[in-house]
């Protein structure tokens, strides 16, 4: 390591941190001042506070390329990079250093921040005013990232003493492909939803007319959405792929710290549509907007302030005070603008009828904020029951699926009856002619569950997971029956195919059909989380030629092998699987012991039975648990976890549904030409 | 003719019922139940953050031991709240995998209904309000549709988009 390297890159980045900071507090308060005190000169002075936001990005985009620079120089003597990277950690983990500890992620968290930042500010021509209000926004939000950085959790800051050979190495756990990928799609969920947050509070503030700002927000928003759905899932499967307790959601507050701000960004994107349309639910929008925004922020309260015991929150440090002023003040700020201001934020129409678009709306917002409350009140209420009788308890699975899920079950069913009731009025003759089918086709899968053996009346889980099967049936016939009925409309009146018409039909309103593919990878998502109480497991100490029998599968251990290289040495298994006398594959369930930091760590392998049953698929999920210490024989755990393969694929559709409903919708077809030609009379023309 | 259609429903009707029947009281006499339902209200201790029966964390120290010591208490004739107890006791109040029906942790399962109660009269009260309200003055001119002539465009509306 080169002395430039070692002494002046963490002043380099230093330096940045404290410029972005010098330069986010110039953006805010002359931005600020400027909006204030409106008139030529403050238009200058507008101008300079938007470049100086477009210059945050660019320094700390310098500090966070000189934090990975450093992890991939070693340079341990910033203490970051000594506690997070080692000498032979590999490439794409030395550049994920940058968001794998408490500093790095915070200025990871400010670098996306920043990024969204500049892209609005670049745009600002749409609405030079809002944006210029929303700029201020955000730049009093990096302020408190920024000062946090340059005092708090500083990531450059030097060791004391004598400079290590060798860092301490990257959590094991960490050192997993979606690592790389799962935490920034989190944080571009978190951070983006900053932005519809700086718009809501911006029109607030300005006493915005119209609904120009929700259009705007509308857009930033999905994309954020989609990126925090995304981060979701990926954690989820990060769990199931690495934790090797054959789950992937365990309610832990870490999780359910990102699902909170998810549950109201999700009524948003609902009710921001009553709005738009019917000029209803603005105050709603509003406050809808800030807790999203005000959810993700006490979600990194939670997971960094060590308030509540999580398996994987960060280091306990003094940054959750920090998090806990910042939440009062923004919380305060924004009660102090909407007194100020609410009184143009009356709805414009009247409700025309209860079984309507508007009123399902309604509902669907309410499940959604309660889903939330649940979720917060269940993550808070050990400390709260702490505070209150001294003692904790422990709030788990068993609450959530006694409270949650009935919640969840409700706001299915609404996914599926929401599509099929209009604007301002729907006929109860309409509704059930377009409800009939999807029922029947719902109702007949539970009577087949139940001949199949799913027996509601045995356990509650039971009950849960039949509810479930219909309910996501029911959606995913109702959205088919949406796509084939208005086809069949734009059929009837183009001339074209039924197929060619519902792509028509999707690409003339890409939102609509859009939401409806996401709701159809929901109820698929649903399908996948219902097989859990089918979950099966058998764990045996396995000799060669020994056996395990799962369901219809057999594991015949084959053979046991050991691997060493720079970062770990590996012992793993060598596992023939069968179904019936058939080999169907081979599988290889892995123990790493890192070297610099001395943790062990499974690899599970994870067959899904695509080829074996494609939509009662199962994974196959088998761990290498180590050797009994007594007899020195290898211990092999096998899960059987029906429909889990369900989930990830509900995912993809998800976010092809989201994708889908970003693009610009196409014109309308030319409708037929139905006019009679007129047979033309003898010697006309002539 | 009628008559058949008539008696036909009737006798698939009774099949159906049967099923039902016949399906009911395939799931009666589960004598695992008692461990099923006490395994999921016990936390496994070992830090996984699992209910005890669900517990298949790598390398687990406490979950065997303690799904012997639950399959023991049945054993011994202990009921449901004396089981509880004993892990209580000897796990501390954490073991237990949701707050309990009574005293303070009452509180914690009826706040998330109570707030869907208010949450259900607030839009209730919102729904009524916004019905009362008077329409929107339209512009000058524009004379608002009313009563059969109302309902037979929205007839032919419905008619140009059903199936």
């Amino acid at each position: 390591m080169s002395q430039f390297s070692s002494v002046a890159l963490p002043q380099i980045g230093s330096f940045a941190l404290l410029l972005a900071l010098g330069l986010a507090g110039y953006s805010f308060i002359v931005g600020a001042m400027a909006l204030i005190n409106p008139g030529p000169v403050s238009d200058r002075l507008t101008e300079t506070a938007r470049r100086a936001g477009i210059a945050v990005f660019g320094t700390i985009l310098l500090a966070s390329v000189v934090l990975v620079t450093a992890a991939f120089s070693d340079n341990f003597s910033v203490a970051y990079i000594f506690h997070h990277s080692n000498r032979d950690l590999p490439g794409p983990y030395k550049f994920a250093v940058l968001w794998s500890g408490q500093e790095g992620s915070l200025l990871f968290w400010s670098l996306l921040l920043a990024a969204y930042g500049f892209v609005l500010r670049l745009r600002y021509k749409t609405d030079p005013r809002l944006f210029a209000y929303a700029s201020v926004v955000i730049a009093g939000v990096q302020v408190f990232f920024l000062l946090l950085l340059n005092i708090a959790a500083h990531p450059f800051a030097i060791l004391e003493g004598q400079v290590p050979p060798d860092g301490s190495g990257l959590n094991p756990l960490l050192q997993y492909p979606e690592m790389v990928i799962h935490p920034p799609m989190l944080y571009l969920g978190y951070v983006g939803f900053t932005v519809p947050f700086a718009f809501a509070l911006g029109a607030l503030i300005m006493r915005y007319p119209g609904e120009k700002w929700i259009h705007i927000t509308r857009r930033w928003t999905m994309v954020t959405w989609g990126f925090l759905t995304i981060g979701i899932f990926l954690g989820a499967h990060w769990a199931y792929s690495v934790l090797g307790w054959g789950g992937y959601w365990g309610w832990d507050p870490v999780e359910n710290a990102s699902l909170m701000p998810w549950l109201t960004g999700t009524a948003f994107l609902h009710s921001v549509m009553m709005q738009e349309k019917r000029g209803m639910l603005k105050t709603w929008n509003m406050w809808l907007v800030f807790f999203t925004f005000w959810l993700a922020i006490l979600g990194t309260f939670l997971t960094r302030s060590g308030i509540i015991s999580s398996v994987h929150a960060f280091a306990q440090s003094s940054i959750g005070s920090w998090f806990g002023v910042f939440l009062i003040v923004t919380l305060a700020t924004f009660i102090g603008f909407y007194i100020a201001n609410h009184s143009h934020l009356r709805s414009e129409h009247k409700l025309e009828s209860v079984i309507s678009r508007e009123s399902s709306f309604l509902f669907n917002n309410l499940l959604f904020v309660v889903a939330c409350f649940v979720v917060l009140w269940g993550t808070w209420f050990p400390k709260i029951s702490e505070l209150v009788q001294g003692s904790k308890v422990t709030v788990g699975a068993p609450f959530y699926n006694n409270v949650a899920v009935p919640v969840a079950l409700l706001l299915l069913l609404l996914t599926a009856v929401g599509p099929l009731l209009a604007w301002r009025r729907t006929s109860l003759e309409s509704l059930k002619r377009n409800f009939m089918w999807p029922s029947v086709g719902a109702l007949a899968l539970g009577v087949v569950m139940m001949v199949l053996g799913i027996r509601p009346w045995k356990d509650i889980s039971y009950f849960y997971s039949l509810m479930a099967a219909m309910l996501a049936a029911l959606v995913i016939f109702t959205v088919i029956s949406e796509f084939v009925r208005g086809g069949r409309v734009i059929s009837r009146h183009s001339g074209f195919a039924l197929l060619p018409s519902m792509m028509h039909l999707w690409h003339r309103n890409t939102r609509r059909y859009g939401g409806y593919i996401v709701h159809f990878g929901v109820a698929v998502v649903i399908i996948g989380i219902l097989g859990t109480p089918f979950n099966k497991e058998s764990e045996k100490e396995m000799g060669f030629g020994d056996k395990i029998n799962i369901g219809p599968y057999t594991l015949v251990c084959q053979s046991y092998t050991q691997d060493d290289n720079p970062n770990y040495s590996n012992e793993w298994a060598i596992l023939n699987v069968f179904k019936g006398n058939e080999q169907i594959t081979t599988m290889y369930p892995e123990r790493r012991l890192y070297k610099a930091s001395s943790q062990p760590q499974t690899i599970p392998r994870i067959y899904p039975t695509y080829a074996q049953d494609l939509f009662l698929v199962s994974d196959l999920y088998v761990v290498y648990e180590g050797r009994n210490e007594e007899t020195g024989r290898p211990i092999i755990k096998a899960h059987l976890n029906p429909m889990v393969p369900w989930i990830w694929t509900g995912l993809l559709i998800m976010i092809f549904g989201t994708v889908t409903a970003l693009i610009p919708n196409a014109a309308p077809l030319p409708a037929r030409v139905t006019a009679r030609v007129q047979p033309a009379a003898v010697g006309a023309g002539d | 003719m009628p008559t058949w259609t008539k008696f036909s429903w009737r006798r698939v009707a009774q099949i159906a019922l049967v099923f039902v029947a016949l399906f009911t009281l395939m799931g009666v006499g589960d004598d695992d139940a008692r461990f099923r339902t006490l395994g999921h209200h016990l936390m496994c201790v070992c830090g996984c953050g699992q209910v005890l029966l669900e517990c298949n964390h790598v390398g687990c120290q406490y979950s065997d031991r303690m799904r012997v010591e639950l399959a023991a208490a049945l054993d011994r004739g202990d009921n449901d709240d004396l089981t509880l107890q004993s892990f209580i006791q000897k796990y501390g109040t954490t073991v237990v995998a949701a707050p309990a029906t009574t005293g303070f942790g009452r509180v914690a399962w009826i706040m998330p209904f109570v707030v869907l109660l208010v949450g259900l009269t607030l839009v209730v009260m919102v729904v009524r309000a916004w019905r009362n309200r008077p329409a929107p003055a339209l512009a000058d001119g524009i004379q608002p549709l009313r009563g059969a002539e109302l309902e037979r465009f929205r007839e032919q509306a419905d008619k140009e988009v059903e199936l």
